[in-house]
């Protein structure tokens, strides 16, 4: 793999930026593999950097139906936090979020992470004790927030209105190591380094069976026909529930539409990252100007990456209540993905009925800021059988009634 | 948007009259059942991309909890029922395999 630095832009700017290399290559599938990866989402992607990175398993493929990166990863809001309440949410998003500070450098691949901060408001009395709750709870996991007062909200989000009618800002759970990163450029970053660590990253191809012998899986059968494998790793978000099913089990899991939608460009007016979870939006700048928006999700089944109109009219609702500054923006374009929902709102990092099958699911609609840490604790999982970041986060806790219940310490998407 | 018809009034209803209320005929296990079965029962969903039989609530009308016959990667509505029914009605059968000829029950 060509090495990007600015010397190299330097280099290729004399001979008119010809000798770039593809970032990954484009391989056909061999017969075999000692790991395969359904899903070249960024969790997918993550999961394979981590079996070559941290132990030397480098025999993979990354099979995807579509384009790598083009589900939920290119399509989220990229809020990144790791402000949850429960003890082995924060040790998993924290990992996550500590990760991220130094990727670009680890990947030499530009993923712009921004540690711009986030605010999460809170707007009612009940919401105000919550956040209070979670910031004690935070600093004992050694996660760094703090609740802050209103006045401290407008200094960080001037154009905020802390008065509204209905619900006004008591307070807020601010984490000022949280930000943003550039979704697109996460995926991009773990699939060149996957690709130059040898794995292949298999486009255009999509999982139609799973096969197994004596309980144990054997092969997968796709578009582009039938690839044998030790271990298989189901890191599909949306389609969990289609693709268990293959492998003859069922999941906890319900698929739903969430929809974002980004407005036109316009000057800085905003350098944080504000969620109004009582109210039911979130709204961050992009670096290109443009007011990135997200809200509630859709709440019946849904595979068609469509959601309802009444979601974005709520949530935008929300957001002129919160900021009327925007009443007059135009909204350039709107969008939806099918997030994959369990009933406490944690994800399922887990073994399988099948063995040697395993499965990366339920990140639901906050899973972007997971990327890292879900890909390091699952490659750890199919690499050694357990993982400390991963073990709480088993199958087998809905049957045990060990929930991670986190669906109370956020109430909004993302 | 997501159109209904209700069974029970007729209306036919915007989804925004309507509360989604997620798999329908599940099969009820309570105390006494098996961990596996009762597991099954509260968490395990078929999630079916594809035809899916569903409850809704007509909320903002009638009020009452009716079923439907939807396919959940086109959005297409095969029919709805009458809650009161322990599996998916035989004339909504017959809809689905009209249009959907490899399709059968599981
Ligand atoms: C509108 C929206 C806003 C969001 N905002 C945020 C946010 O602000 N912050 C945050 O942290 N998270 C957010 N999320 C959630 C986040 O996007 C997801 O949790 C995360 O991207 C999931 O990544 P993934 O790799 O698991 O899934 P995906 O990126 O969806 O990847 C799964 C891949 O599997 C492939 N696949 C499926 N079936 C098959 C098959 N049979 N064969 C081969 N390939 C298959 C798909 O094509 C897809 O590319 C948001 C989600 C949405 C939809
Ligand atoms: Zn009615």
């Amino acid at each position: 793999m060509r090495h990007y630095s600015v010397f190299a832009i330097v280099k290729e700017a004399m001979g008119y930026h010809q000798g770039w290399e593809r970032a990954w290559r484009n391989p056909t599938p061999k017969a075999h593999y000692d790991a395969i990866i359904i899903g070249a989402g960024g969790h997918g992607l993550a999961t394979a950097y981590y079996l070559g990175k941290n132990f030397g398993i480098t025999n993979v493929a990354v099979i995807e139906k579509g384009w790598l990166g083009g589900g939920n990863t290119g399509r989220n809001t990229t809020i990144i936090r790791s402000n949850y309440l429960q003890d082995p949410s924060a040790a998993i998003y924290e990992k996550s979020r500590s990760l991220y500070e130094t990727l670009s450098q680890d990947l030499n691949y530009n993923i712009m992470f921004s540690p711009r901060g986030v605010i999460m408001l809170a707007q009612t009395e009940h919401e105000k004790r919550g956040y209070l709750r979670t910031a004690h709870a935070n600093s004992l996991q050694g996660v760094e927030t703090r609740f802050i007062t209103p006045r401290e909200v407008k200094e960080l989000c001037p154009i905020i209105h802390l008065e509204g009618p209905r619900y006004p800002v008591l307070g807020g759970l601010w984490q000022a190591r949280g930000g943003t990163a550039r979704h697109d450029a996460v995926a991009w970053g773990y699939a060149r380094a996957c690709s130059a660590m040898g794995m292949d990253i298999i486009q255009q191809c999509e999982v139609t069976a799973i096969h197994r012998e004596n309980g144990t899986v054997s092969a997968i059968e796709t578009t582009k026909g039938r690839i044998g494998c030790n271990k298989l790793g189901i890191v599909v978000a949306g389609h969990s529930s289609h693709v268990a099913d293959m492998a003859g089990f069922r999941l906890p899991i319900e698929s739903v539409a969430l929809q974002a939608l980004v407005s036109e460009p316009i000057k800085p007016c905003m350098d944080v990252v504000v969620m109004a979870n009582t109210v039911h939006g979130y709204m961050s700048q992009s670096d290109k100007g443009e007011m990135v928006i997200g809200g509630g999700a859709d709440g019946y089944n849904n595979y068609t990456q469509r959601g309802s109109f009444q979601h974005i009219e709520e949530t935008v609702r929300a957001l002129v209540e919160t900021f009327p500054m925007i009443s007059r923006l135009k909204m350039l374009r709107q969008w939806g993905g099918i997030v994959d929902m369990t009933g406490d709102r944690s994800p399922i990092i887990s073994k399988t009925p099948v063995e040697n099958c395993f499965i990366n699911c339920g990140w639901g609609t906050g899973g972007f800021k997971a990327i890292p840490g879900s890909g390091w604790a699952m490659a750890e999982l199919m690499a050694k059988g357990h993982s400390p970041l991963a073990d709480e986060f088993g199958l087998n806790r809905f049957r045990e009634g060990r929930f991670i219940d986190e669906s109370v310490a956020a109430g909004v998407a993302h | 948007m997501l159109l209904l018809t209700c069974p029970y009034c007729g209306v036919s209803a915007d989804e925004t009259e309507l509360s989604p209320g997620g798999e329908a005929h599940l099969k009820r296990f309570g105390p006494g059942s098996s961990d596996e079965d009762f597991e099954g029962y509260l968490f395990m969903r078929h999630n079916q991309k594809g035809v899916h039989f569903e409850r809704w609530r007509h909320t903002y009308g009638c009020g009452k909890w009716f079923l439907a016959a939807r396919c959940t990667a086109s959005l297409e509505v095969f029919g709805t029922y009458s809650a009161q029914t322990p599996e998916p009605p035989k004339e909504i059968i017959e809809k689905i395999q009209a249009k959907r000829p490899d399709w059968s029950l599981t």
